[in-house]
């Protein structure tokens, strides 16, 4: 299977609700047609014990016209992708890349902490990692 | 330029990949083409042309995290793919390939003989 070695997929993850939101809005089954329109960029999320990464598809951006927020246990990614303008007196043969504004929303588990972010931009793909929350150790409580 | 659909070009045509979405603008000195490749790197990219062809290939790589599970993909396949026919008046000699933020420029000359000339009306 060549997409496990990219991407392997475990159904009984943490962030299944997530994959559940998102399959409203994204038709998720592997297409050789690549992306329906509307899902600029593409995600693909995943997680570790200790954080929750996030891949945004998006590319020929420079990293500061990212609009990366995170709000109430939601992840928004933002901005706008200029279209490339054919010189004048060009003839357009084929336009398929994407152009104008994109907003892709993702919910967060709740055990992310929002102050331990890191996001970079490589080769076109924005990643974003965000940290767990150290696990609530067991605490006791004085009876007076 | 046309795009070509069979799988006949040898190399790594037999995997599965996926259709990288392009532009392509024409004016009177040659073609220009874009082409989203998000996730490749330099190494990862692999542009053959002859006279009759023009294939991109490439691989993406992402820094994975060890141990991570994956719950959510939309980019199922690691590697991209499209084959374009190149035309006669193209010089596939001349093409020039940029790679910058996932984006892959290439522009085709065409060949002098096939460059605009403006025609005197002699009378």
């Amino acid at each position: 299977m060549l997409v496990q070695s990219l991407f392997p997929r475990d159904l009984f993850s943490m962030l299944d609700r997530l994959q559940r939101e998102m399959q409203q809005s994204a038709d998720v089954y592997p297409s050789i047609r690549g992306l329906a329109p509307g899902t600029f960029p593409a995600l693909n999320v995943g997680g570790t014990p200790h954080s929750v990464e996030i891949f945004a598809f998006a590319p020929g951006l420079e990293p500061s016209a990212f609009d990366v927020r995170i709000e109430k246990g939601v992840l928004t990614i933002a901005g706008e992708r200029s279209r490339q303008l054919a010189p004048d007196s060009a003839t357009v043969h084929i336009d398929e890349r994407f152009a104008g504004r994109f907003r892709r929303v993702v919910s967060l588990p709740e055990d992310i902490d929002p102050d331990a972010v890191q996001a970079r931009y490589r080769d076109g793909v924005l990643h974003i990692s965000i940290k767990r929350r150290a696990a609530n150790q067991p605490r006791r409580i004085d009876v007076t | 330029m046309n795009e070509r659909s069979g799988t006949a070009n040898a190399g790594r045509a037999d995997l599965a990949a996926l259709l990288p979405p392009v532009d392509v603008f024409e004016d009177a000195n040659g073609i220009t083409v874009y082409a989203d490749l998000p996730g490749v790197a330099k190494e990862g990219l692999n542009l053959q042309i002859d006279a009759e062809s023009l294939s991109i290939d490439a691989e993406i790589a992402l820094a994975l995290p060890g141990g991570m599970e994956a719950s959510h993909a939309e980019i199922k396949l690691p590697r991209y793919r499209r084959v374009f026919t190149l035309s006669k008046e193209l010089d596939s000699e001349g093409i020039s390939a940029e790679l910058r933020n996932g984006v892959l420029s290439l522009r085709i000359p065409k060949a002098a003989h096939a460059q605009p000339r403006r025609i005197e009306v002699e009378g």
